[in-house]
């Protein structure tokens, strides 16, 4: 007879998906070890809150130790890791992040949490390009509403098309626009491109502990019991210093300030941080025991049982784990007789420009830093012209936008010689009190489809500082985001030419030139897709392994595709409806 | 503003956005990774010996550390809820005690090239009524750490050639020591032949570049400093109750007055 486990499940990895999991499974009454590989963050203690430029090595500026700056919540992580190395096929170009860290990349991301719409979830059959995902949007939207009641979500009802509405009482006030962003929702108005309140992941007030973790846990008083607490102890935001650098009075969604406090509060979790898993374990009727990891402050190889195992280690390094977890039995890496592991990888389609708005010069001093991201944004337009074939690319982007009198960091007035000839003394002085507040940026974020050549393997050549097998990645954009890009920075050129504005960037003449690195806009997702075929996916609609009844993956990995709407939020949701089947199998002693 | 801010160009007048930025410098680092400690306290030694010998230069503004960041932040704010530093941190490049934060190169400029660079600076950001000289607030210390950036040996280079260039000149044209000693009008005769790239003879492209650099390295030097945030009227970086919204008269100069605030 099999020894009982000590644990009934194992989380690997603690960022958006491994968080959620750990908090459902862990209020549900279930025993939970998480897997950390970075290192134990506490944002409570070590958020720069308010620290100046001034005081930081280069004024904050973001080099390959810290690509978002000195200040950026972001320890041991970039698109390079010291020891960390993998591989990128000739005539590719990929960039993968990681944060080694507790929390993951959730300690700095940008926060921005859009909702998938219906369209989104049934992409192929729209217009037979991609994948249909396995479920709809009204499977989801339960859990949407959950997770943006958890973690709180300031943003607006538009009722616009495949841009859902939230159910009533479930988001937060949106923050006031700021005057810039005032000046571009008038001339996009006169352009026939909405400028709505942005959905981000900050709270403009505090949550009520009396009410909502009851919406929340109706039949769950352990769930209701730590969400209140936790609840009480979180801020709203004071509109100050940048949500990026992690926030201590936990006004912004971070796993290291929402989900893993409570999550311990139940004492059903624990948490190992150095823990870098590298296989899944099984047992001769090919069910998951457990993993094998390094322990990074020893270099030694650990293993840890349990009933199922959770991967949520990211998109990417789930995919490696899978394939470096070969067997007897999987040959080919576990979960994979589909062959479909590291495949149909997508991340986000970026492009951009930067401007000069005359309009915006010399305004009187007020204060705009806000919620320090967008208060404002512009959702795909364009869906009737899509449907309609007047556009040569066939899915949609949206609108980031920002700039203002933010606080002047490294690179401050550099630059400015198109615009004052070069000058200096008095007249720059002068010149840089006049333009402070006048630059905008405006960035697209489009969906990109997946496709045969963006996938990432076992590469057999190389091994990093822990003996592990590295990834190899393969990426080529197709003309549908070639072509998107080419837009977003033409549409751009004419919303800035609207305003009175002039580029001080240069709009690409090919959308090659445009577009950003595969990647770059770290939205990559994919790579253990979710289906309904066990023959053409990964896994089920509840991030399910076909081939492991006990193995789940819940990060990015299982997205069949990759919408305009930034993807943590859907990770989360979707790692809501995975966990809360896990829970139920488990009491019904289907698996593990 | 999404957790990936890749965009091109130049930040201008901005927080430090990611992009293309300056690789940043590899720390010394002991045989384990982490940074030296004694390289570090050797940086803010000579950041505050350069303060004392350069005028107007505040002694240790290279080296930063937790009192410049806990009087900054106590001046704007008014209140300091931050621990002095960070236990948790690695002090490693990619793991800095973001709570203390140190420079840990050493710095390479000489005293008479950080006179130089002083005097290039106020002439580029010169004292007036609203704020002080670059040199008044360390932006001479500034271009040094940017210089002695372990990555940065190019923009030295660059900094050195044209330091020599404009020493070179000001004897050969005006009979002078060097550009420091010249007057002001002197000083700007020869500026204005390298102030901007296209306008520059074929001949002084270089030095057009390297005016472009420095501009640029005093700029951030400069508006970063507290006394550069308030003469651009920054009033944020403080907690505040509410968020209201530009008041009236940012709405009326914008042409939007009576616009929707929902």
């Amino acid at each position: 007879m099999r020894q009982s486990p000590e644990y009934d499940a194992i989380v690997v990895g603690s960022g958006a998906g491994g968080g959620i999991a750990a908090f459902i499974l862990a209020t549900s009454g279930l025993r939970v070890l998480l897997l950390e590989a970075g290192r134990h963050y506490d944002p409570l203690r070590e958020t720069p809150m308010f620290q100046l430029p001034k005081d930081a090595p280069l004024r904050g500026a973001g080099g390959s130790d810290k690509p978002f700056g000195f200040y950026d919540a972001t320890v041991d992580g970039g698109w390079q890791v010291p020891g960390e190395p993998y591989s990128v096929a000739d005539g590719s170009e990929f960039m993968w992040w990681r944060s080694r860290m507790l929390g993951g990349r959730t300690n700095h991301w940008g926060r921005i949490s859009l909702r998938m719409g219906e369209y989104d979830f049934k992409p192929r059959s729209r217009d037979g390009l991609g994948f249909d995902w396995p479920m709809s949007y009204d499977d989801l939207a339960p859990y949407y509403d959950k997770t943006e009641l958890l973690i709180g979500v300031y943003g607006s009802n538009e009722g616009l098309e495949n841009t859902p509405n939230s159910s009533p009482g479930v988001l937060q006030p949106p923050p006031k626009p700021r005057g810039y962003e005032l000046l571009t929702r008038k001339a996009c108005r006169r352009m026939g491109i909405p400028v709505i309140p942005a959905h981000l992941a900050i709270m403009t007030q505090t949550q009520d502990p009396e009410r909502l973790p009851g919406d929340l846990f109706p039949d769950n008083e352990l769930a209701r019991r730590v969400t209140a607490d936790s609840m009480r102890g979180r801020a709203a935001c004071y509109w100050a210093t940048p949500c990026g650098r992690g926030c201590s009075i936990r006004a912004n969604f971070q796993s290291t300030t929402v989900l893993l406090p409570p999550a311990l509060a139940t004492g059903n979790l624990d948490i190992r941080t150095d823990a870098m898993v590298r296989e899944v374990t099984v047992d001769a009727q090919g069910r998951a025991t457990g993993v094998h990891y390094i322990d990074r402050t020893t270099l030694l190889d650990e293993f840890a049982g349990a009933r199922v195992v959770v991967l949520a280690a990211s998109a990417c390094e789930s995919a490696r784990i899978l394939l470096n977890s070969t067997s007897g039995l999987f040959p080919d890496g576990l979960a994979n007789s589909s062959g479909l592991v590291g495949r149909y990888l997508m991340d986000t389609v970026g492009a951009g420009v930067y401007s000069h708005i005359p309009a915006l010069q010399a305004l009187p001093p007020h204060n705009e830093d806000g919620s320090s991201a967008m208060h404002m944004y512009m959702p795909w337009w364009l869906y009737g012209e899509q449907l309609a074939g007047r556009l040569d690319f066939p899915r949609g982007y949206h609108i980031e936008f920002g700039g203002g009198r933010r606080m002047p960091g490294f690179g401050a007035f550099g630059g400015l010689e198109p615009l004052t000839g070069g000058t200096y003394g008095q007249q720059f002085k002068d010149d840089c009190r006049r333009y402070y507040g006048s630059f905008l940026f405006f960035d697209g974020r489009g969906e990109m489809i997946p496709n045969e050549d963006c996938y990432c393997e076992i590469d057999p050549d190389k091994v990093d500082r822990y003996g592990i097998p590295v990834l190899k990645f393969h990426w080529k954009w197709a003309d549908h985001e070639l072509n998107q890009a080419l837009h977003m920075q033409r549409t751009f050129a004419e919303i800035v030419d609207e305003m009175g504005g002039q580029l001080l960037s240069t709009v690409a003449s090919s959308g090659a030139d445009a577009i950003s690195k595969g990647g770059q806009i770290i939205h990559e997702v994919g790579g253990a897709m979710m289906g309904d075929n066990p023959r053409t996916s990964v896994l089920n609609q509840y991030c399910q392994s076909w081939d492991v009844p006990n193995l789940f993956v819940t990060d990015g990995a299982p997205f069949v595709s990759n919408a305009d709407k930034n993807p943590t939020l859907s990770i989360m949701a979707i790692a809501w409806r995975a966990s809360d089947y896990i829970v139920e199998q488990l009491g019904q002693r289907s698996i593990g | 503003m999404s957790e990936e801010r890749g965009r091109r160009g130049k930040a201008l007048g901005t927080d430090p956005g990611p992009g293309p930025a300056p690789e940043s410098a590899p720390a010394p680092r002991e045989p384990d990774g982490t940074i030296t400690r004694r390289g570090a306290l050797k940086v803010i030694a000579a950041g505050a010996a350069l303060g004392a010998t350069v005028p107007g230069c505040s002694p240790g503004e290279s080296g930063g550390g937790a009192a410049g960041a806990d009087a900054a932040h106590t001046e704007l704010s008014g209140f300091n809820p931050l621990p002095p530093s960070n236990p948790l941190a690695a002090g490693t490049p990619t793991d800095p005690d973001m709570l203390a934060p140190i420079v840990p190169w050493e710095m390479v400029l000489t005293d008479e090239e950080m006179h130089y660079v002083a005097a290039l600076a106020d002439v580029i950001i010169p004292a007036d009524d609203r704020s002080p000289a670059a040199s008044a607030v360390g932006v001479p210390d500034y271009v040094n750490e940017f210089v002695s950036a372990p990555a940065h040996t190019e923009q030295l280079t660059q900094l050195r050639g044209g330091l020599a260039w404009l020493n070179r000149t000001a004897r050969d044209r005006f009979g002078a020591a060097d550009f420091p000693a010249l007057t002001t009008a002197q000083q700007h005769e020869i500026c204005d032949e390298i102030r901007f790239e296209p306008d520059a003879a074929d001949h002084l492209k270089p030095q057009a570049r390297f005016f472009d650099a420095f501009r640029d390295m005093c700029s951030t030097g400069f508006w970063t400093t507290e006394e550069g945030m308030r003469d651009l009227g920054y009033m944020g970086n403080v907690p505040l109750p509410s968020f209201d919204g530009p008041p009236p008269e940012v709405l009326e100069q914008l042409g939007l007055a009576g616009e929707d605030l929902v």
